[in-house]
């Protein structure tokens, strides 16, 4: 395709697929690289338990969970430290490792705002209520893992998600501009399951939620 | 992969004997996407699955093909399959593009699936660049077609009745030896891997798609839907073809919100 100076360029297409990618053989070396790449971006959950050891998640013993609240993103972090997370009622239960090129949490449980980390909670009163909190980025191929290693290790029989995210106002859809949209506002999306009352409006077509809060 | 979900009051089945399986390639200008929108949205048809998988990236949302305020509210995700058995159509929907490196395990994970559902036959809607015709494509109709050997027996010569134009090979090393030629979809993201595969598997495939840009593919994406209709006749083709296809609601504001009035 030739652009205005009259060089050609190669478009960025929608398909998603590189033909260069597609065309490519891959060497054994190239093989190597990418297991070396896919074990790095492993994600890993490592759960505390009540002596205060640390264990690698276990599937074969799911513990009871009744409601999960899982807060991903910077602000709706915040917001859980903020309004509900304090030291007397919640206990840490567990953390993700994970890296990638935006972000690398680590094992610490001693974190600050600032850092990226994912964090587990768990309400001392009552046990089965379990809490997430994700500043961390997880990047695409991760979404996937992080998901099946998390709910891998919880029962799943009458369990209630909750999931709060945020996103910029910019890229809501609507007929209006979003320049005079008074904001921030709630949005909602629900399972046909979930029979309570939503306190906001559900979000209207065509909007759509991405990355891991839709994962 | 297949996740079978409840159609509200038949029972949930995988079995797809005898139907033809539509679905789109994640392509250039999101032609074929656009076009099984269309199909979906005009039929009226019924979600009846989705695919588990980690090799799309994941995404949800309201029903993409809500018409009221009652059917607004199910969600829908980045891989559904709906089906109308009155017409032996069973139609997968892809929103969202491969995962890096997922696309060969997605290819092979949904050819497997084809067989073990019974599907009789597959039709793929892509699309592939305009700009990389050669002079002699650049002339005449923009759509072409392919067809697996065993499906070629079946159908080949209703492709010819209806006049249509076999997309054309190229040369393998271009200037340097014309006699060898290889199938070249660009921009057809997996389009060709599921082609090369469904021949070697002995899979009733036909691959339909149309040379495009980026840009506004909502004309594309009619003319490859009413491309498949000569075919496949899903609809009554009348005088003008693409008013009977309906546009779902999700189509709405797909270049940007309205202007602020501060602006002007």
């Amino acid at each position: 395709m030739a652009t205005f100076f009259g060089e050609v360029v190669v478009a960025p297409s929608r398909a998603g697929v590189d033909d260069e990618e597609e065309a490519r053989e891959e060497t054994p070396e190239d093989q190597e690289i990418r297991r070396e790449l896919e074990k790095k971006r492993e994600v890993e959950v490592l759960w505390y338990l009540k002596s205060g050891t640390s264990a690698e998640s276990s599937a074969d013993k799911p513990f009871v969970c009744s409601r999960f609240i899982v807060a991903i993103g910077h602000n709706a972090a915040a917001f859980l430290s903020s309004f509900i997370l304090d030291s007397v009622c919640w206990e840490v239960v567990g953390v993700v490792k994970l890296w990638n090129e935006w972000c690398r949490t680590s094992q610490t449980t001693n974190v600050l705002p600032t850092d990226s980390f994912c964090l587990f909670y768990r309400l001392i009163s009552d046990p089965t209520v379990l809490l997430c909190q994700c500043s961390c980025y997880v990047a695409e191929d991760q979404q996937f893992q992080w998901l099946e290693k998390v709910f891998g290790c919880m029962q799943k029989e009458g369990l209630q998600v909750t999931i709060l995210s945020t996103c910029p106002v910019a890229d809501y859809k609507t007929q209006e501009s979003t320049l005079t949209l008074p904001s921030p506002f709630l949005k909602a999306l629900k399972t046909k399951e979930f029979k309570e009352h939503i306190c906001c409006p559900l979000l209207e077509q065509p909007n759509i939620v991405r990355d891991l809060p839709a994962a | 992969m297949f996740v079978p979900c409840d159609r509200g009051g038949g029972s949930a089945s995988s079995d797809f004997k005898g139907f033809t399986l539509l679905m789109p390639a994640v392509s250039v200008g999101n032609v074929g996407q656009l076009a099984i929108d269309l199909v979906i949205s005009t039929l009226g048809m019924t979600k009846v699955g989705y695919f588990y998988t980690d090799c799309l990236v994941p995404m949800v949302g309201n029903n993409p093909y809500a018409t009221a305020e009652e059917n607004s509210k199910e969600l829908s995700i980045n891989a559904e399959v709906y089906w109308l058995p009155s017409k032996k159509l069973v139609v997968l929907q892809i929103r969202s593009p491969f995962i890096k490196n997922k696309y060969r395990p997605f290819c092979e994970t949904l050819l497997s699936w084809v067989k073990s559902s019974n599907c009789a036959r597959v039709v793929v809607l892509s699309s592939s660049h305009a700009y990389q015709r050669d002079d002699e494509q650049l002339l005449g109709t923009p759509l072409r077609y392919l067809l697996t050997p065993d499906l070629e027996k079946a159908v080949g010569s209703f492709m010819q009745e209806l006049n249509w134009k076999e997309m054309e090979k190229v040369a393998a090393y271009p200037g340097i030896n014309d006699t060898e030629k290889v199938l070249h979809i660009p921009g057809g993201g997996i389009t060709k891997l599921l082609f090369t595969e469904s021949c070697s598997k002995g899979i009733q495939m036909a691959v339909l798609l149309k040379f495009c840009s980026e840009g506004d593919n909502i004309p594309d994406a009619f003319a490859l839907v009413n491309y498949l209709n000569e075919w496949l006749q899903l609809i009554k083709s009348e005088v003008n073809a693409s008013l009977q296809w309906k546009i779902p609601s999700s189509w709405r504001l797909l270049f940007g919100n309205g202007l602020p009035p501060a602006l002007f």
